[in-house]
């Protein structure tokens, strides 16, 4: 099984085709949208979850990138600027995800990618801009 | 029994004994007060947050052909100065807004650049772009001027924090059933988080808390640099309830700080946005206490299970000034993570960062271990419990809004 956070980007082409069905109905994978940026004479941007087995995981994938979607990794986007954080953790309670936390011994506010979910709420409300996102 | 005079010998010929406030309080269990109060010389205390009343006043030298700013309009990257001295002096506060920001117009506003940001650049040794119009005289005859500016063009450059080092300060909820965004950060609605905002066990004021020390003309670690206490700091309220080891259970005492701005460090001067809120700057704190005898120890000594804060609605109770509190929480609860409210487990989040107070407070023990810190005899004691030194509420004689 294979389970993993991608940003899918569609060119403005494809925004009005079914593509995420066909996951689905064709390779049997599971998705989970976490986020979706679509307007129809632009770009669209689609956050998800895919979960399914190896071989099906990968078919999806190969599918996407064929039919013009690029894939990437979700981690990749939302980082944390060591030199502006200053540790103090109001942004802790605000994830909704545990993806900040305070280590306890050193007090000291780490991100941890795997639990991020991208939903930028630390990037509005850091008051150091120590959160950064690239889309 | 010692003295400020014996200590400073201490620290020049290299045997001062100096910890931080969480050294002493770790080396303190199971020991004797009196042992100890004859051990250690010094306690260093810290504390880094926002602190909204902090600015810089600053000279700019004369231009040629002279200008005079007093009565004028200047900004720096944008942000408006205060001009209202002589020619060429400048005050710029830390909220501080360009005329353009859409504030809170467009809500809730991002707050991305003002005032504190302009400090932090200034300190970091960037190019400002200063404009300025002043009216013309005849013996200040320039009316525009418009040039890069860097710290180290600047005559004098003073950092003036009118209030810095609350003793506690309030534990912000939100009881309402909508968002709410506030200086103690964005609050969750129906309990959704809780934000406090102070060092707690490491923050000077709650560390001395009669300011038997800490007093007028008391050199301190600012902003990365060396500074003094300049006066009590506005707001100062050292007449709260207390427990019954003297710490005050609401916010009470506060300094106001001066020091060098060019020997600061944007590391411990920090452009902070608050959002929904407005501009801020987090300033770096930390200040010495000599260990004189056993009671300034035992005060040193009490940790954060022994500091509490009172809980506030940010919603409804702290905006229509009710004085109104759902209650104390100690800062050993707060610091965990969780704490309860009404039964309800709710999470913490913190505006004060331990781990920069932590650093500070080593930062300044070595200056002094390394003598190149030497403690100072306050010139003047601040208003303490027995001045009846009050915080007064605004008189309600409003005209209808």
């Amino acid at each position: 099984m294979k389970k993993n956070k991608l940003i899918l980007r569609f060119p403005k082409d494809l925004v009005d085709k079914p593509i995420v069905y066909k996951l689905v109905k064709d390779y049997n994978l599971l998705f989970n949208i976490l986020k979706a940026q679509v307007n129809p004479k632009e770009e669209g941007i689609l956050i998800l979850e895919l979960e399914g087995k190896d071989a099906d995981y990968k078919a999806g994938i190969e599918y996407l990138k064929k039919e013009g979607v690029k894939v990437e990794p979700l981690s990749k986007d939302i980082s944390m600027n060591r030199e502006r954080c200053v540790d103090c953790g109001v942004c802790i309670p605000l994830c909704p995800t545990k993806a900040l936390i305070k280590n306890k011994d050193t007090d000291i506010v780490e991100f941890i990618k795997e639990n991020c979910i991208a939903c930028e709420i630390c990037i509005k409300i850091c008051p150091y801009k120590a959160m950064e996102i690239k889309l | 029994m010692k003295t400020i005079k014996e200590i400073n010998e201490k620290i020049k010929n290299g045997s001062v004994v100096v910890l931080t406030v969480e050294e002493a309080i770790a080396l303190s269990k199971n020991k004797n007060l009196k042992e100890l109060a004859e051990e250690i010389d010094v306690v260093t205390t810290a504390t880094f947050g926002p602190m909204c009343s902090s600015g810089i006043y600053f000279n700019i030298g004369h231009s040629k052909p002279r200008i005079k700013l007093g009565g004028g309009k200047v900004t720096l990257n944008g942000v408006p100065c205060y001009p209202a001295f002589a020619a060429v002096d400048l005050f710029l506060g830390a909220t501080a807004l360009p005329e353009n920001d859409p504030r809170n117009i467009i809500y809730p506003g991002e707050f991305r650049y003002g005032g504190g940001h302009v400090i932090e650049d200034l300190v970091n040794k960037k190019d400002l772009l200063l404009e300025a119009a002043g009216y013309g005289t005849d013996c200040y005859p320039r009316k525009t001027l418009r040039l890069n500016i860097n710290i180290n063009d600047l005559n004098e450059a003073v950092l003036f924090n009118i209030r810095n080092c609350y003793q506690n300060y309030n534990v912000a909820v939100n009881l309402s059933n909508k968002i709410i965004y506030t200086y103690m950060g964005v609050l969750q609605p129906n309990l959704g988080n809780a934000n406090y905002c102070s060092a707690g066990a490491l923050s000077p004021l709650l560390k001395d808390p009669y300011y038997k020390t800490i007093g007028i003309g008391t050199r301190i670690f600012l902003g990365g640099g060396i500074g003094y206490v300049a006066w009590w700091g506005t707001q100062h309220n050292p007449c709260v309830e207390r427990t019954e080891k003297g710490v005050p259970k609401f916010p009470a005492g506060t300094l106001a700080l001066i020091g060098d701005l060019k020997n600061m460090s944007p590391k411990y001067l920090v452009g902070t946005s608050m959002l929904g809120y407005g501009v801020s700057l987090s300033v770096g704190v930390g200040i010495p206490i000599p260990i004189l005898n056993e009671e300034i120890l035992s005060y040193v000594l009490i940790d954060d299970s022994q500091i509490f804060a009172p809980i506030v609605d940010y919603s409804s109770d702290y905006p229509n000034r009710q004085n109104n509190i759902l209650g104390f929480v100690s800062y050993a609860e707060l610091k965990s993570g969780v704490i309860k409210i009404n039964n309800k487990e709710v999470v913490t989040g913190s505006l004060s960062s331990i781990k920069k107070a932590r650093e500070i407070s080593l930062i300044l023990k070595n200056w002094i271990k390394e003598a190149k810190f030497f403690l100072t005899e306050p010139v003047e004691k601040i208003p303490s419990v027995d001045s009846n030194y009050r915080f007064k509420a605004q008189k309600e004689k409003y005209e209808k809004e």
